[in-house]
């Protein structure tokens, strides 16, 4: 299990400074969320550290290893990213065995066809998958294939990407179902980003909550139920996912 | 239950073109000057239902033993007859504003269209009613807001210029698909608890449509439940909780809630007889 740690984390777009300095860490094994409303900076958090946004300054590190200076196939082997929408992450003329294959090659793994299959046993589809075009799945299995296609480096740390909110609940139920026996079998270390506070409360130990780029508090899991947050903006997200939830 | 019935649907069966099953089947309910939620997963139909009383589905085959708005039979209808109804009398709340208003055109101007196209008036009338209707929808400095572009405000904003639009005329239904799963859960109360004061202070009949049950739950009075084109369960919002359906309480049981106990979540066995016609419990 590895350690994830973010310092000063620096991003502008043009000159819209969108991360002024985000700075948190993960301790090994757990799961972190990262909450907030649209345009809050949640989602560019992981992009930046998974270096899909270059031109950031600050330092990301898993294990005291800079993602930055880390060459680029180690990298994706320590880290890996599940996006929100399966229906637009996989591509859609690849077969599942393309989509699965491709990171084998690049990084020059043998035992493919082994890979391949247990890769899909571990998020319960079955090998004939392997055939199939994105189409030919629905959402949930979709998902799967990319939670499949993220695993099959092995990393040790997992960036989700709100992996359920495109999913119906009853789908939705699954892939979380699904997450956590994945984390605890190969000991990964989540940081997801949600804003579903349910979500959040049954996945995540700790989770911070963002506005306009700034993490305004840290909170623990337990902090929802009874809203203990501190920070104004924290408090008035918390509160209003509990009366949603609660009827009137 | 209602007083007096605003939409009578007995029947309804829809099939898109080129396709063997229909997306709909025999789908019957009543809607009076009531909120009436319709959720289920995607796919389920529940958005064809509410393009179906709107006609705004010209290439599916729409068959119903009734489907009546009022005193109007929707299935025999002339488009020029709709024509006059949508918008007028009947309107639909789109999902996402980024998407359903108009990019090139003021939001005031797109709201005072409403007036314009249903009611003989000018246009100085018009954009009056339309900044009376948006101040309706809490929008604070709303002669400043109709001048506005669509990109230039929030989608919360942007939602309740959705909703002005929608109500300017006095629509006697409102049909309001999925209106707040855009929008981030701090303004989605406030959008829904807008929406719903002038619906009940109107006298309208709403139907939501939504996958979720929280909101229905919260917003409706009564609630259809629909599995793969059909009715499955209809019962009041305040007894979902004791829905007998199999399906209805799956989707219920599967829904992660805050302060759960973790365990993993309970996932829905689907039952092949839930396919069949006739499959609802009542």
């Amino acid at each position: 299990m590895k350690a994830v740690e973010v310092r000063n984390l620096y991003m502008k777009f043009g000159e819209l400074v969108v991360l002024p300095d985000v700075s948190f860490s993960v301790t090994p094994g757990e799961c972190f969320g990262l909450v907030g409303e649209s345009g809050s900076g949640k989602s560019t958090v992981l992009r930046c550290m998974s270096l899909l946004q270059k031109g950031w300054d600050g330092t990301v590190t898993i294990d005291g290893e800079s993602v930055q200076y880390m060459p680029e196939a180690e990298r994706c082997r320590s880290l890996q990213m599940v996006f929100q929408d399966p229906y637009g992450s996989l591509h859609p003329r690849h077969s599942i065995r393309t989509t699965l294959s491709e990171p084998l090659v690049i990084n020059g793994l043998t035992d493919r066809q082994a890979r391949m299959e247990r890769a899909l046993a571990d998020v319960g589809l079955p090998a004939e998958f392997l055939d199939r075009y994105p189409h030919q799945l629905s959402g949930g299995q979709r998902q799967r294939v990319a939670i499949a296609r993220a695993l099959i480096l092995e990393p040790a740390v997992l960036l989700l990407d709100e992996p359920t909110s495109a999913l119906d609940v009853s789908v939705q139920a699954e892939i979380l179902n699904l997450l956590v026996r994945l984390k605890d079998e190969k000991g990964l270390t989540f940081l997801m980003v949600s804003h579903d506070l349910a979500v959040v409360d049954h996945m995540c130990d700790r989770f911070a909550v963002m506005q306009q780029g700034n993490i305004v508090e840290i909170l623990d899991r337990a902090a929802i139920a009874g809203n203990a947050a501190t920070q104004p903006y924290a408090r008035e997200l918390i509160a209003a996912s509990l009366e949603y939830e609660h009827a009137l | 239950m209602p007083s007096q019935t605003i939409l009578d649907v007995r029947n309804l069966s829809i099939r898109y073109r080129g396709t063997h099953r229909p997306a709909v089947r025999n789908v019957s309910f009543t809607l009076g000057r009531e909120r009436l939620g319709i959720v289920g997963e995607s796919g389920s139909g529940k958005s064809t239902v509410g393009r179906a009383i709107l006609r705004l589905l010209p290439t599916a085959e729409i068959k119903a033993d009734r489907l009546r708005f009022e005193d109007i039979d929707l299935i025999d209808a002339s488009e020029r007859q709709m024509l006059k109804l949508r918008g007028n009398r009947m309107s639909m709340i789109l999902q996402d504003p980024k998407f359903s208003l108009n990019p090139v055109r003021t939001c005031g101007r797109q709201v005072a269209e409403a007036y314009l196209t249903h009611a003989s008036g000018s246009r100085a009338e018009a954009r009056a009613k339309a900044i009376e209707m948006l101040e309706a929808v809490q929008i604070r400095d709303a002669a400043r807001v109709y001048d506005l572009y669509p990109h230039e405000v929030s989608g919360g904003m942007g939602q309740r210029i959705m909703i002005a639009m929608m109500l300017l005329t006095d629509p006697d239904l409102v049909i309001a698909d999925e209106p707040t799963s855009a929008l981030d859960v701090t303004v989605r109360l406030q959008v829904l608890r807008i929406l719903d004061g002038l619906v009940r202070d109107k006298g309208i009949g709403l139907i939501t449509i939504s996958h979720d049950l929280n909101l229905v739950r919260n917003f409706c009075d009564r609630v259809l439940i629909m599995y793969a084109g059909q009715i499955v369960e209809s019962c009041a919002a305040s007894e979902l909780d004791q829905a007998q359906h199999p399906y209805t309480r799956g989707l219920i049981a599967a829904q992660p809630r805050i302060g759960g106990n973790r365990t993993p979540l309970p996932v829905l066995d689907r039952q092949p007889d839930w396919l069949n016609d006739g499959a609802a419990v009542l």
